[in-house]
């Protein structure tokens, strides 16, 4: 079945999902950045939008609301993230459910910051909300979750940030320093002009509070906050030295258990599994009855989370 | 001095768990002062340890000083922390504890000024908190950059105590300014 989305967000990833959308079987009817939107009941042309907006810096005539007001099954909310109250994206997700729509989210922010919230606006909408694209990019991490059943899942462990682990991974590779890698990483596109949110461990915090509250199943409410967090600044290539000397390495590990949310930079044997190296993410599923689950994958990038949003709108259908 | 089945513990308590007494080793280190032996004795005693032999190795001495004695006594299972936590309790310092209670080796690596925030007292101070005993240390700096510099420390620690001596070093890092990175536990890696 077609469906027919509204996308909120031109970024790599709503791009992406505008590319990919008609090779799913389904049409984009809308689509907007933060200053302008473009409708076409028929399914818009995805060239003709990305030449608008490389053209004119807008990717249609209409204000970005008018988004809301077109005829369509699912919103793809792919604004970029925001912490705290996670606007303007939770109100994107608000307004989708209360007209009855579902909701397919890239942006962590809702799920990470307002779960509880968020779960209760989809309680009372015929709606329902999907986000295998906040967590892990392609990676199908909650997708294996909800068939293994969060109940038999115990645990949640990984690497989660592409940027930190090209980092790490490099350094611990090259005997770099940690500018010098960072400096790398900036050229290739790796990492961002503000590294921040992925460096300070910001990023893999807020996937691994989505995972807890997946996997505490609504009996606790995880936010950033309640997330114990240190990133990889304070790892200088002597640790790493060290680690290696002794057949380890360092990576920023992010956890889910019922003892909460932790990211830190962590020693793990080297050729472990949770050892990827450059961008690869991994996450390492502990099951009651099944002991350890390996996914690993690309968990960042426009096309691949496309393919996760995609993948959650072929779930509703 | 080597001295066979001084038993000295009584035979109701001893068979009190149902268990099979079961061997085990402790070596102490004792300050060289009349009548410190046979106070170590006592709690293995008085807490139902059937001591098998006792090895006193007076001419050799321990890093600080002290004489290294070990013991081996019989107990059931469940009677032998009880033992090592008397032994502590009378001020005996135990250096292990049997060796499946010291199996747990732990790696932490400390970030930051190491040398200067007093790197002898660091040691000091986890071993003596934590209950771990230092196995190996390594220190890595980079000369010509401002690298941070690292130490490399393993621990013996005793079984089920590994968070505690995390613990330890994670409050003694933050009290001067050191960055711990921590090992992942064991079985999730």
């Amino acid at each position: 079945m077609s469906l027919r989305l509204a996308v909120l967000g031109a970024g790599a990833v709503g791009g992406s999902v505008l590319d990919l959308a008609g090779d799913y079987g389904h049409d984009v009817v809308a689509f907007a950045d933060s200053s302008s939107s473009a409708v076409d009941p028929a399914g818009l042309d995805p060239s003709a939008v990305h030449d608008r907006k490389e053209r004119d810096g807008v990717v249609g005539e209409a204000d970005p609301g008018a988004v809301f007001d077109a005829d369509y099954d699912v919103l793809v909310e792919a604004t970029p993230t925001t912490l705290g109250d996670a606007e303007p994206g939770f109100s994107h997700v608000e307004r989708a459910l209360a007209d009855d729509r579902h909701v397919v989210l890239a942006n962590k922010g809702p799920v990470a910051e307002r779960y509880a919230d968020l779960r209760a606006l989809e309680a009372e909408s015929e709606g329902t909300v999907q986000f295998e694209a906040a967590v892990g990019g392609a990676i199908p991490v909650l997708s294996t979750i909800s068939d293994l059943g969060a109940p038999h899942v115990t645990a949640a462990r990984g690497v989660l940030n592409g940027t930190a682990n090209f980092i790490l991974s490099r350094m611990a590779a090259e005997g770099l320093d940690y500018e010098h890698v960072l400096a790398e990483a900036q050229d290739l596109g790796v990492a961002e002009a503000d590294p921040t949110f992925d460096v300070d461990g910001i990023d893999a915090a807020l996937k691994f509070v989505i995972l807890a509250n997946v996997l505490s199943d609504g009996e606790t409410e995880y936010a950033l906050d309640d997330a114990e967090v240190e990133g990889i600044r304070n790892v200088p290539g002597t640790a790493l030295d060290l680690a290696a000397e002794d057949g380890r390495t360092v990576r920023l590990i992010g956890e889910a258990t019922a003892d909460g949310v932790r990211v830190a930079p962590r020693l793990i044997p080297q050729g472990s599994a949770l050892s990827v190296t450059g961008t690869q993410n991994i996450v390492q599923l502990e099951t009651k009855h099944a002991g350890q689950l390996n996914i690993s994958g690309r968990g960042a990038g426009g096309p691949e989370t496309a393919t996760a949003v995609l993948s959650d709108v072929s779930r509703l259908e | 001095m080597s001295a066979q089945d001084l038993d000295g513990g009584s035979d109701a308590e001893t068979d009190g768990s149902g268990e099979m007494p079961k061997p085990h080793t402790i070596r102490l280190e004792l300050v060289d002062e009349p009548g410190q032996l046979l106070a170590a004795l006592k709690p293995i005693s008085d807490n139902g340890g059937n001591l098998l032999s006792i090895f006193h190795e007076r001419g050799s001495l321990t890093p600080r000083g002290h004489i290294p004695v070990e013991v081996d006594l019989e107990c059931p299972p469940d009677r032998f922390e009880r033992i090592v936590e008397a032994l502590r309790d009378a001020g005996v310092n135990v250096i292990r504890a049997g060796a499946e209670h010291f199996g747990e080796e732990v790696m932490v690596i400390l970030v930051g000024d190491i040398v200067d925030s007093d790197l002898s007292d660091t040691l000091h101070r986890i071993e003596s908190s934590a209950d771990a005993t230092l196995q190996d240390l390594s220190l890595s700096a980079r000369e010509g950059t401002n690298e941070a510099s690292s130490a490399r420390l393993r621990l013996a620690v005793r079984s089920g105590r590994v968070d505690e001596t995390l613990s330890v070093v994670r409050d003694l890092a933050a009290e001067k300014g050191l960055h711990v990175v921590e090992p992942l536990a064991e079985g999730s890696q």
